[in-house]
């Protein structure tokens, strides 16, 4: 065996013209942990799907174990020992947890009739080799993300990986549940098996991997090993740019509270929430997968209206049961899921800006054509969404431009209180920067802000204060100027 | 042909592309407007042939605006031509039973029929807004079972037979010329201008639309979607029922089977008019083209004495076929060539 | 025992049989006809078309796709079956028609299968257009018209019974016929390969998740090509024993069926949009509408009232499976819930 198990290099892949990977090289060691980190639109998924043969490369050279690959089918990827799990995981949802192990080794080995004796023995095996515990009878759709996640895992080991890629596996894992894969990931490196960890989480990359890649518009920037690497390196690495940390600190914030809560309960959810949030405040909230602030941030916008407690907006109650009264009460929400919630992607970036405001923009009944074209171009210079014309579809757009057009979306309709459930959530680094510039501003421009995260360098750096959720219950409001993330922590744990 | 014109400028390429739908269609009717000139100019080419075409079209074409709004908002109507029905044969119980044995009607029993039957085509049609957005049935099926039920409605009420014996004064008037110009036609284009209105001019066309797009996502825009899928469905229920009133004009009697094929020739002629099948795209332009298309091709089939009627429906199929197909390649083709590779 | 109540208590088929054996009694109750020979007898035997349609309607929503043209395509084959062996003076058994009907049928099935699996149309509106081409080719090309007598090795097999059901009290007997036993062929078949196949398997894998399918290495295109092939297939077999059955071919009569088949289907608990269902919710629901249309008539309900009930019945039938599946689903999501 030579020094590389996986060596690809120069790789090129144009799409219809666009040019997606510039040659780029990968070269992963056996055994080790190496992660793939680059901002979205870097080529790191199109060179993965190239290494599994979803993908046919237009030049360069793949080696794996020494040898040559030529063509790469995606089973000829299985048969080496190479396996992705994907972001979706890929996975069956009506099916059983014992079908899901145990289909693609059927498959694989090009068995025609079921035995499901066989299928039964497949999968306790697959399970039994990470020690994971499940109900094999379990029909997939039921079981948690990292439950599912871990049957993809399971699923992997069954083909005698030598390679694991893994795709951005952690985004929607708790903390808790990410320490846990680490220790299997760990696990895995202890039995030979090498893991290709695609991220752009700073933390995890330094925490996971020993050697790194970067990749940025489809080039290689840099690989070496993450000794070498520090917070600063790895962001200039990433976007091309160098970044100053400004902590936020409210300027002057309004006498009295915006938007107050006192005992909010959702049944099932979360019970007794009280906090308060002034003007010109940012307050964070934040708290495991199951603290119940999501839930909490759809109360608060109507989606699931609470059934117990008070809500006040400006000193006055009310009752907020759908998203209409939330908006006439002058709340924006920007969702956790950009793709499925926050933003109609086929459709123009002046429609998806203009939508939630669309009611005021008529004369009567007719719509108002010239004040819709104001309102958008203003929106867009506003907001800097990069685009040669708001009339191109939304999807058209990078992350980091698409999130500005959900803030825009809510912006336009002037709200006093901005709730924002994970505001950066696969948001490139540069992106970033410039939403919690965005939202800062706001903030001094008298806005009551509400950022819910589980990204604690976000939430530091941004909020005031903090509010930390566990189980559904409050567990403690803290100011973030005397507190490190380790205190947070240990209250959300 | 293309290769002559590739010189003359991708300009009209661009033009071309900037709305494939509308052209295509426009290019398909001159090729046929041409054909038939060539071949049967005279028995084609009659203001008595155009006036009866202008009068057959607006029942199925009316149907077609309702399924088309539907399609727009992902689902789909296939209750339209059970509710057509069931609100002809009620209408036209009724105007038995108001002339009584004189035969005769007053005019004003017009205006009562017609507004009686927008309240039917209402309360139909929200019927199915309300199964498809409260009660969350799948459009397909939720009108699949509801159109079953007006059909089975409208064959109770009519016995199993058709309606006939209802004065001539309905018939006569609908079924009339306003300076050469069919009244069928007249209802057809209030109708289509109201839509057409409320389609481009209005924040509901917008928001029907981006529901059609991603209901969740408008959702959390605030939209108030189950109102506007009521909605929706209300006006299809509404156009169904005027072409159920003028179906009862155009053959003067009324029957639970009338009209079985104008379920598929209505999706046939929205799909033609560029809507997309799951929702978020198409102009009524396009749809408005499409039905009278359909009309004219079938209208010149029945020119040639020696080519079966029955062809006709090959025909639908095949276009319809066929235009999923072109589609498939024009909007796919790069997808088509990059998986052909791997 | 406690857990197999509550296992039979979360499947839709326990539902679906509760209300079929509830209208039974209604049925038997207000007549005194439905628990007869003869009375089952018929029944069954009214379902042998339907039920053939329906395995193969049943497959199709399985893998999340639609056919509305399996009647067309049917009556097109049967017709076009019938007719050529009349022309040519057939005389033999039937083996010969429903060679030709699976050959047809499998000719008009590859037709949406390659739209659908190779193309990747949307299902509803190709099954639509050919159902639209087959109705033509029959009524336009081959110039359909009702055909009294058919060959006689295909009028033996309609005639020909497996066993005779008499009621003692009414005098009323009634044949189980022989087709009877294509129905059990064909839904053992689908059972078997349902269950025992990874083919099988795959169909519901691809109703559950169609980019997994393909990942894991299944051949989703010509697995969906196949199925709409197979739906051919049993449709155009139903379409020939229906002509045996009534002893006569009349073109157009089956057109329309499909709406009922798939309400069916979707009664029997197989989800539109693929991915779940079994076998004998397909079976059960497809009887309860069969029911529904033949047996109103002896609890004093006018044929002429058949639309309104069937109707009813799927707008109910449905309304309930939406209603169960956002239920299971907020359930669910509590469920997540507490194992996180």
């Amino acid at each position: 065996m030579g020094e590389y198990l996986l060596r690809a290099i120069d790789i090129h892949k144009y799409f219809a013209g666009v040019r997606a990977l510039d040659g780029v090289t990968l070269e992963i060691k056996p055994g080790e942990i190496h992660c793939l980190a680059g901002e979205n639109g870097c080529g790191k998924s199109t060179l993965i799907k190239i290494i599994s043969g979803v993908y046919q490369r237009d030049s360069g050279t793949i080696e794996f174990d020494g040898q040559a690959m030529n063509r790469i089918t995606p089973i000829d990827a299985i048969m080496k020992g190479i396996q992705v799990i994907y972001q979706d995981f890929s996975i069956f949802p009506n099916l059983t947890v014992m079908e899901n192990l145990a289909i693609n080794s059927q498959l694989a080995a090009n068995k025609k009739l079921v035995n499901w004796k066989n299928m039964r023995k497949i999968a306790e095996e697959a399970v039994a080799k990470i020690d994971f515990k499940v109900d094999l009878d379990a029909v997939l759709g039921t079981l948690s993300v990292a439950e599912k996640q871990m049957v993809a895992i399971c699923r992997a080991l069954m083909f005698n990986a030598r390679l694991i890629i893994m795709d951005e596996p952690t985004t929607s894992l708790t903390k808790k549940e990410v320490q846990a894969l680490f220790k299997i990931i760990l696990q895995l490196k202890a039995q030979g098996i090498a893991i290709l960890f695609v991220s752009h989480k700073l933390d995890e990359v330094f925490e996971i991997s020993e050697r790194f890649t970067v990749f940025r518009s489809g080039k290689l920037i840099k690989t070496g090993n993450t000794a070498d690497l520090d917070d600063k390196k790895f962001s200039y690495y990433m976007t091309g740019r160098e970044f100053d940390v400004k902590t936020f600190s409210p300027s002057r914030t309004t006498e009295e509270p915006l938007l107050e809560v006192k005992n909010l309960t959702l049944d099932n959810s979360f019970e007794n929430i009280s906090f308060s949030v002034k003007g010109g405040e940012i307050l964070g909230i934040t708290g495991l997968l199951d603290s119940g602030r999501t839930e909490l941030a759809l109360s608060l916008f109507g989606m699931e209206p609470a059934t117990g407690g008070e809500i006040f907006i400006h000193g006055k109650p009310v009752k907020i049961t759908s998203p209409q009264v939330a908006i006439e009460n002058k709340i924006g929400f920007v969702p956790e899921d950009r793709l499925s919630e926050g933003l109609f992607l086929p459709q123009s970036i002046g429609d998806n800006i203009i939508i939630s405001e669309i009611d005021r923009l008529t004369n009567g009944i007719l719509m108002d054509k010239s004040r819709c074209k104001e309102e958008i171009d203003r929106w867009v210079k506003e907001m800097a969404i990069a685009t040669p014309d708001p009339g191109n579809a939304a999807s058209t757009l990078s992350g980091g431009n698409q999130q500005r057009i959900v803030l825009a979306k809510w912006l336009a309709c002037n709200p006093d209180v901005l709730i924002l459930n994970g505001p950066t959530v696969g948001v490139d680094i540069g992106s970033k920067h410039d939403i919690h510039a965005i939202l800062q501003e706001l903030a001094d421009k008298g806005m009551a802000i509400i950022i819910i995260s589980d990204d604690l360098p976000e939430v530091m750096e941004n909020c005031s204060r903090v509010l930390i959720l566990k189980h559904g219950r409050t567990a403690g409001e803290l100011s973030t100027q005397d507190i490190t993330e380790s205190m947070i922590l240990d209250r959300m744990m | 042909m293309e290769n002559k014109q590739a010189g003359a400028g991708s300009k009209i390429k661009n033009i071309y592309k900037s709305d494939r739908h509308m052209w295509r269609l426009i290019i398909i009717m001159i090729l046929w407007f041409v054909f038939m000139a060539v071949t049967k100019f005279s028995k084609f080419y009659t203001v008595v042939n155009f006036q009866t075409m202008f009068a057959q079209f607006p029942e199925f074409g009316l149907m077609s605006l309702g399924v088309m709004v539907c399609m727009i908002t992902g689902g789909i109507d296939l209750s339209t031509v059970g509710v057509a029905n069931m609100t002809g044969i009620s209408m036209a119980l009724l105007m038995q039973w108001a002339s009584g044995e004189s035969q005769e009607l007053s005019p004003i029993w017009i205006l009562i029929v017609f507004v009686l039957a927008i309240l039917i085509g209402m309360v139909t049609g929200a019927i199915n807004g309300i199964l498809v957005s409260k009660v969350h049935i799948p459009p397909i099926l939720a009108t699949l079972g509801t159109g079953q039920l007006f059909t089975g409605l409208g064959l109770v009420m009519t016995n199993g037979s058709a309606i006939s014996g209802f004065p001539s004064t309905y018939a006569f008037s609908i079924n009339n010329r306003v300076a050469g110009i069919p009244v069928q036609f007249l209802i057809f284009v209030v109708v289509a201008i109201v839509m057409a209105f409320l389609l481009s001019k209005t924040t509901y066309g917008k928001k029907l639309m981006l529901i059609g797009t991603n209901e969740n996502v408008a959702k959390f825009s605030g939209l108030k979607v189950d109102h506007i899928l009521i909605k929706t469905y209300t006006l299809s229920g509404i156009c169904s029922a005027l072409g159920g009133m003028i179906m009862l004009a155009n053959y003067n009697s009324a029957r639970s089977d009338y009209g079985s094929n104008y379920t598929l020739q209505c999706i046939l002629i929205v799909v033609l008019g560029g809507v997309s099948p799951n929702g978020g795209k198409g102009k009524i332009s396009g749809v408005l083209l499409a039905i009278f298309l359909v009309r004219a091709l079938e209208t010149g089939i029945n020119r040639f004495p020696q080519i079966s009627s029955y062809y006709i429906s090959l025909i639908w199929g095949a276009v319809l076929i066929f235009v999923m197909v072109l589609n498939y390649f024009t909007e796919n083709n790069v997808k088509l060539f990059s998986k052909k590779k791997a | 025992m406690q857990k197999l109540v509550r296992k039979l208590l979360q499947r839709n088929e326990t539902y679906i049989f509760l209300i079929i054996f509830a209208l039974s009694l209604v049925i038997q109750v207000r007549s005194g006809q439905f628990y007869t020979p003869n009375n089952i007898v018929d029944i069954l035997s009214a379902m042998i078309v339907p039920g053939l349609f329906a395995v193969g309607a049943f497959l199709v929503i399985l893998t999340g796709g639609i056919d509305v043209s399996f009647p067309a395509l049917a009556s097109l084959t049967a017709y076009a079956t019938t007719k050529y062996l009349l022309d040519t003076n057939y005389e033999g058994n039937i083996l010969i028609p429903i060679l030709m009907a699976l050959v047809i049928g499998a000719i008009l099935g590859a037709v949406n299968g390659f739209f659908i699996g190779y193309m990747n149309l949307p299902a509803m509106i190709v099954t639509l257009g050919t159902a639209s081409v087959f109705k033509g080719i029959m009524q336009g090309t081959l110039e359909s018209k009702q055909l009294a007598v058919i060959p006689s090795g295909m009028k033996d097999f309609g005639t020909s019974s497996l066993f005779t059901a008499t009621n003692a009290q009414s005098g009323l007997s009634s044949r189980m016929p022989v087709a009877f036993l294509v129905v059990i062929f064909v839904y053992v078949l689908a059972f078997f390969v349902l269950r025992y196949t990874i083919l099988g398997r795959g169909i519901y894998a691809i109703g559950g998740n169609e980019n997994a399918a393909y990942n894991a290495g299944y051949k989703v295109k010509r697995t969906k090509f196949l199925l709409y092939v197979f739906a051919g297939m049993t449709a155009s077999v139903a379409g020939i024993i229906r002509v045996c059955m009534m002893q006569q071919c009349h073109p157009t009569n089956m057109l329309g069926m499909e709406m009922n088949i798939i309400a069916g289907v979707v009664l029997g608990g197989t989800a539109i949009v693929g991915g779940r269902g079994t076998l004998t919710g397909c079976f059960l629901g497809t009887l309860l509408i069969v029911m529904v249309e033949n047996s109103m008539i002896l609890i004093g309900v006018p044929v002429i009232w058949k639309g309104v009930f069937v109707g009813l019945l799927i707008v109910i039938g449905t309304a309930v499976s939406a209603y169960q599946s956002t239920k299971a689903g907020t359930k669910r999501a509590k469920k997540r819930e507490e194992a996180a």
